[in-house]
């Protein structure tokens, strides 16, 4: 990657906000797993493997519900299925031999994704590795404090902490838009995921909703 | 080996492909030519999903709760500059005032 590079700690400095809900939505998935009956250790493993919330509590509730194994893979596997495209959106920024890419693409979570971006286009990878390790540290750290009795913190939504990450995605969103082709990808994005909430199982509407970057093809 | 461990093997080996595919594909180089274009607007497509889904998605229904009226404080802390972090913290504040509230 060429151009001025930004330190790591400046990512992690950025995602400080959004860590604090990162964490305390790791502790209400330590807690649920638990109730789900999954094992402290499961749920540190599970944490540290995927990490990925929403499809980390789709699988927690799908077991917890009593569903099969296989309805909980589907879920969860289909829930981070948006991850092919945004790893391909990142490429360019990850570079070392294969085994340091496998590792380093694992960092790549929405939240450090899109605050890497750059407005003009590609990836940051200061910010994009420097915000994924930090996030990566509370989201593990989150997930070991509720397992280990995270009854005390209380729920994430009382503190309005769920309502931080769609306001999260549309402050990174806005800078974004700044060519025509954008406020369409944009806003057929929006509208597919929008339309799809209620007939897919949750994930289909992002994967799908990227397809509206058809709108940015251009001749070769 | 439990049911939740089957879980936790399974899904975690299906998100380190999904992320990892990308980058040890391509290997810090760009997609070719047309291709780069998608990429380029695949981020507004993929980050208004996000907003959408965050904001009133649940499990096939749409849900507007507090949110929502998160998201609108959101929207006019962008409007008015706010810097990022104030920008969260506005939208945390205003959805945990409105649920105190309720």
């Amino acid at each position: 990657m060429t151009g001025s590079p930004t330190p790591r700690s400046a990512g992690a400095r950025q995602a400080a906000p959004i860590a604090v809900a990162v964490f305390a939505f790791g502790a209400s998935f330590g807690l649920l797993a638990g109730a789900a009956g999954i094992g402290t250790l499961a749920s540190l493993v599970m944490s540290a493997t995927t990490f990925a919330g929403s499809a980390q509590f789709a699988a927690v509730s799908v077991l917890g519900g009593a569903g099969s194994v296989a309805a909980a893979c589907t879920a969860a596997i289909l829930l981070n299925a948006r991850y092919l495209p945004i790893g391909i959106s990142v490429a360019p920024a990850i570079e070392g031999g294969p085994l340091r890419r496998l590792v380093l693409a694992q960092l790549v979570v929405d939240e450090s994704w899109a605050m890497s971006r750059r407005p003009g286009g590609g990836h940051d990878a200061g910010l994009l590795l420097g915000a994924g390790a930090l996030l990566y540290a509370c989201w593990v750290a989150g997930t070991a404090v509720g397992a280990f009795g995270g009854e005390a913190l209380g729920e994430p939504e009382t503190l309005g902490l769920d309502a931080a990450f769609p306001a999260l995605f549309l402050a990174l969103l806005v800078p974004q838009v700044r060519t025509r082709r954008a406020l369409y990808a944009a806003l057929l994005g929006g509208a597919v995921a929008f339309a799809l909430i209620l007939f897919a199982s949750p994930g289909i509407p992002i994967v799908a909703a990227s397809a509206a970057c058809l709108v940015g093809w251009r001749k070769a | 080996m439990s049911e939740a461990w089957i879980v936790v093997a399974v899904v975690g080996a299906g998100t380190v492909a999904c992320k990892g595919l990308g980058p040890v594909v391509l290997g810090g180089r760009s997609l070719p030519g047309s291709l780069a274009g998608l990429v380029e607007t695949l981020a507004p497509a993929l980050l208004a999903a996000l907003v959408v889904t965050q904001a009133v998605g649940g499990d096939r229904e749409l849900v507007f709760d507090a949110r929502l009226l998160g998201l609108a404080a959101a929207v006019v802390a962008i409007r008015l500059r706010a810097p990022l972090l104030a920008v969260v913290v506005v939208a945390a504040a205003v959805a945990a005032a409105v649920r105190a509230l309720a």
